[in-house]
């Protein structure tokens, strides 16, 4: 499709807004609680902020893994959270909950609903994530190897280097920069002030990978409401707008992608129609410091865009949660007028393998 | 407003106990080779995949869509994975669907599948969870108790969920694809089968198969083919809580709910009169005579006097699962786009065997989770 194509095709798509957004506190392990427990506050508060109940609500959709807490149907009991009864039309996705987002703003296009829930939540703390991650990847010729997350993100990190694309210096201003943000945001579990310096005595996890380069290991939840139609307009004076969403996979194999860049990500920027116009603030689903260089190629993100003022994934990462999280943190970007227009993003899988990209404008 | 959409291929592999000559991308490359040559397409006409399956734990991959991304032409593309529990092949048909009528996409490809060979799903089923109670007998254990109290509720005789064991394998018998072909079939043969749950004997429930299903589904402006378009007429899902005391376990109101819906969508108000075939999630044995009620062709309790007096069969007036359904072929997360692909093939009269004569409407259902997941979908040979 050419560029002026996407755009014509952006223009036809019906105005839908985020009309509210929750999370939970995101902490290193919440044993006090099941996934329902978790979900129920943040379902709570995601109504209460505009005044709604779960009867507002025409369609239900939740991203989560059953892998996390090592049984099937996770997310049958979740449902529990919001109590659909009278039945409700409901779908659920085994991704992260920005695709829950999409499913929900799909339906939303054709006209016949104007109100949507989408919720998010996983627990890390149950399992062995190291373990785990393992089996997403290819079950004959790669999982029986126990290839863990780290060590495939540090695969990445030394493509990055070799191909002089960034250093170790660059993945710890990143990540100094992201954590100090994150002294402002209430719901991060990873927040201090530590120079880059200080940083870089750090050990090696794996080379060339140390530990402050890692996403923190997270329990945690998410929701969130979308509107349209007049509905918009009565849940929010100010409406926070997705004018632009897609989402693009890559092929498995680590040996077949080029790891240093991430032409998914630029392929959905480009449908979602980044470049539209200027674009103040970016929240980027990059798990491990290294991702975001990565991320702001593809996105086309000049050096004066705000990268992760929420401290990002680096910050508290709940897996299947943490990209819904970044549309959250861009729309209240949006909604406090910091920004007028921004780009959140998810990521799937090992090394950036999926990517979802998501604009938000105010008005 | 909602684009039309049509379903314009399909296909299936042949569903195996084990399928041991394939890898798990070699078999939903079967099925998606197989739907895109029935739509005169190839890998590139595709703009999105929709992909669906049971739980992880089945075959001990999670999130296998990252996976099978470049097997099935995805790569590039957007790509999405579904997960309803049983009733997910209907709704990733859905999510598919919806792809298209809202206007984003032309051509979608959607597959489905489980290779259960891999894996052990009562195992997986039964894995213990902090705070819930345990499911340790399978899905059988789960959903016989609630076929005793329909039994009792209806005063249904012990043969009905051996009727409708015979009646789907005799029909599995037209279906080449499908997993169980016993010729020898009987009700003899059912009642001296092992007891598993009370009261359902080892021929009232589904087989373990490996297989997966495949459709290719368009716009309106973007037919191929040879076989006329399935035209969707209708679609819904619902859902309910699992643990909650006012449910009815028996005759959800997430499946009176659904096929309302469905139906009002697609103008039917006398489902036995208006559908000409369906395919419908029959699990287990007694789940026929049960839907019966809650999809609407008949008044509640009636449901049996149907199956008993011979209207579901293939030469009924509303044949019931004519390809053998899924008490003759489950590659569980296939099992459910089965029933909505195998109603899309009656409509194109291209079922072959198994296909009824001037079908022109019809309903596919699926359900999953503790009776409480619902998706269906009404199709038909007339624009709508």
């Amino acid at each position: 499709m050419s560029a002026a194509a996407a755009k014509a095709k952006r223009a036809v798509r019906r105005p839908v807004s985020i009309a509210s957004f929750a999370q939970s506190e995101n902490v290193r392990r919440d044993d006090q609680h099941n996934e329902v427990e978790m979900l129920m506050p943040v379902v709570a508060e995601v109504f209460a902020n505009i005044g709604i109940t779960k009867n507002d609500i025409d369609f239900i959709c939740s991203g989560s893994s059953d892998y996390l807490i090592g049984g099937p149907f996770s997310f049958v009991t979740a449902l529990d959270a919001v109590g659909v009864w009278p039945p409700m039309p409901e779908s659920h996705t085994e991704m992260d909950g920005a695709w829950a987002l999409y499913e929900a703003w799909v339906l939303l296009q054709e006209g016949e609903i104007d109100a949507a829930l989408v919720y998010s939540f996983g627990r890390s703390s149950p399992g062995n994530l190291n373990e785990i991650l393992a089996l997403q990847l290819d079950p004959y010729y790669l999982a029986p190897l126990w290839p863990d997350p780290v060590s495939v993100a540090a695969l990445q990190a030394r493509a990055l280097i070799d191909a002089g694309k960034g250093s170790e210096e660059d993945f710890a201003a990143i990540a100094s920069r992201s954590r100090k943000d994150a002294l402002s945001n209430p719901k991060a579990q990873v927040a201090h002030d530590i120079p880059v310096e200080t940083l870089l005595r750090d050990e090696y996890v794996v080379s060339p990978l140390r530990r402050h380069t890692l996403p923190p290991i997270t329990d945690g939840a998410a929701a969130m409401v979308l509107a349209a139609g007049d509905k918009a307009r009565e849940w929010s004076d100010k409406p926070v707008w997705i004018t632009g969403f897609d989402h693009r996979i890559e092929t498995h194999s680590l040996g077949g992608r080029d790891l240093t860049s991430s032409p998914s990500t630029a392929k959905a920027a480009d449908v979602a129609g980044v470049a539209d116009g200027p674009i103040d603030v970016a929240e980027l689903h990059a798990p491990f410091a290294h991702q975001e260089i990565i991320l702001k190629e593809a996105l086309g993100l000049d050096d004066g865009v705000t990268i992760n003022p929420s401290g990002g994934a680096l910050a508290a990462n709940p897996i299947m949660s943490a990209g819904l999280i970044r549309i959250g943190e861009a729309a209240a970007r949006i909604a406090s007028g910091q920004a007028a227009r921004a780009v959140a993003h998810a990521t799937s899988g090992p090394c950036l393998q999926q990517n979802l990209v998501c604009v938000l404008e105010g008005e | 407003m909602a684009e039309r959409c049509a379903v314009i291929g399909v296909g299936q592999t042949h569903h195996k106990s084990k399928r041991n000559d394939v890898s798990i991308a070699g078999l939903v490359r079967e099925a998606a080779k197989m739907a895109l040559a029935d739509a005169d397409l190839t890998w590139t006409d595709i703009d999105a995949v929709v992909i669906g399956k049971a739980p992880d734990m089945f075959e001990g991959n999670m999130m296998p869509e990252l996976y099978l991304a470049p097997a099935l032409g995805a790569v590039g593309k957007p790509m999405f994975r579904v997960h309803t529990a049983g009733s997910v092949g209907g709704s990733t048909s859905l999510v598919a669907a919806h792809l298209i009528s809202s206007g984003i996409h032309k051509r979608v490809l959607t597959v489905a599948y489980e290779k259960q060979s891999d894996s052990d799903a009562m195992w997986a089923l039964s894995v213990p969870q902090p705070f819930a109670a345990p499911l340790l007998a399978g899905a059988g254990g789960y959903f016989a108790p609630h076929i005793r109290a329909y039994m009792r509720r209806s005063g249904a005789p012990e043969h009905i969920g051996r009727m409708v064991a015979v009646k789907d394998r005799i029909n599995a018998l037209r279906n080449p694809y499908a997993h169980l072909h016993l010729p020898d079939i009987d009700m003899k043969m059912v009642e001296d089968s092992m007891m598993l749950w009370d009261p359902l004997r080892y021929l009232e429930a589904c087989p373990s198969s490996d297989g997966a299903a495949a459709m290719v589904l368009a716009a309106e402006d973007s037919l191929s083919g040879s076989f006329p378009p399935a035209w969707i007429h209708g679609m819904a899902m619902r859902s309910e809580p699992t643990m909650f005391a006012g449910r009815d376990q028996v005759n959800p109101q997430a499946g009176r709910d659904c096929s309302a819906d469905v139906y009002a969508q697609a103008g039917i108000t006398n489902p036995r009169a208006e559908i000409d075939v369906a395919e419908v999630y029959v699990p287990f044995s007694w789940y026929e005579p049960m839907w019966l009620e809650n999809l609407g062709f008949c008044d509640l309790g009636d449901g049996w006097k149907l199956t008993e007096a011979g209207a579901t069969a293939f030469e009924g007036d509303i044949p019931w699962n004519t390809s053998g359904g899924v008490l003759s072929s489950n590659p569980i997360g296939a099992s459910g786009m089965l029933r909505f692909l195998e109603v899309a093939m009656q409509v194109r009269g291209q079922a072959g065997e198994h296909q009824i004569d001037g079908a022109r409407r019809a309903l596919g259902q699926a359900y999953g989770g503790g009776s409480q997941f619902f998706s269906m979908w009404v199709v038909g040979s007339d624009k709508p």
